[in-house]
């Protein structure tokens, strides 16, 4: 599968979907003008990944700071892990960010995917 | 030239940091939010509020470019010129916006505002999930509906808002956010 790798920008965050090296991860701010064209390929990679996943998937958010139309995204994107069987999301926040650490919680109790918190 | 001094005094007396008014897109989002991140970076602003303030602008300028659109379509002079400020006071910030809007959205504007503010902290949240799961699958644009809460949890106060009638298709809508500093 070919590996997805996006830089971030000011408003979109970094993307890296990577099978062989077992990195799925997303990073940074995350505002574009419009989320539903932007993520549509991450969800696209995820429906191809999940028709052979490898035995154990651990996903990666991290991220600064992400608008309310990116979090419906995450939603879509979460959703689209809980089909993929092994599947953990590792939810990283910073220390003091109390938003994005219940943002992260609230997720959690929309998806049937275990969530490990940490903080950064 | 007297305009000159007396918006100057007006922008004092507000404590105003920031005020653009014109045209909104996603690249003056992006410069607007820049200008006021190294405002609040230069005094050394606490990375929470600074947090807070930077979410709140963000909906409230993608508000404003994602309603431009609607209003397009009409013949009005100013349709596509809207205003945002960021007023900062000892204890807040004052996060402000004014942008017209069709007046079919008025009511249903209202009544959205005043549901949201009829809310409490949990109720907010509650409100925001059952939204947020049941705008899966849809693929509006923007954010079914979820900035205004957005909005309201992460300022902990009330949105005070208000419509200005300009013509039979046309309204003015302004917004005010408060982000209080000194946490909380």
């Amino acid at each position: 599968m070919e590996v997805i790798n996006l830089e971030s920008t000011e408003d979109t965050p970094k993307i890296i979907l990577d099978r062989n090296n077992g990195i799925f991860e997303i990073s940074g701010r995350s505002l574009p003008e419009d989320s539903a064209e932007y993520y549509q390929p991450i969800l696209d990679w995820l429906d191809e990944y999940s028709k052979n996943p490898n035995p154990e998937t651990v996903f990666i958010f991290k991220l600064e700071y992400f608008n309310t139309a990116s979090s419906k995204l995450i939603l879509d994107i979460l959703s689209k892990l809980e089909t993929i069987e092994n599947t953990t999301i590792s939810w990283f926040y910073h220390e003091d960010d109390e938003d994005m650490e219940e943002a992260g919680s609230e997720f959690s109790d929309l998806v049937e995917v275990p969530f490990e918190f940490k903080t950064y | 030239m007297k305009y000159i001094y007396e918006l100057h005094k007006t922008m004092v007396a507000r404590n105003l940091i920031l005020v653009y008014e014109g045209e909104f897109t996603q690249e003056i989002t992006k410069s607007v939010l820049a200008m006021a991140e190294r405002n609040m970076d230069a005094i050394g602003e606490d990375s929470a509020v600074k947090r807070k303030v930077f979410n709140v602008m963000v909906e409230c300028l993608q508000n404003i470019v994602k309603h431009s659109d609607e209003v397009n379509d009409i013949n009005y002079t100013d349709k596509n010129s809207a205003v945002f400020m960021i007023g900062k006071q000892d204890d807040k910030y004052i996060i402000t916006s004014g942008n017209p809007i069709t007046n079919d959205k008025v009511e249903m504007l209202q009544e959205k505002i005043e549901h949201i503010n009829s809310l409490d902290k949990e109720g907010l949240k509650t409100y925001y999930k059952d939204k947020i799961k049941k705008s899966q699958g849809l693929s509006a644009k923007g954010g079914a509906g979820l900035g205004f809460i957005d909005m309201a949890r992460k300022s902990g106060q009330k949105l005070q808002f208000d419509f200005e009638h300009i013509n039979e298709n046309i309204s003015f809508f302004s917004l005010k956010t408060i982000i209080r500093r000194n946490n909380q």
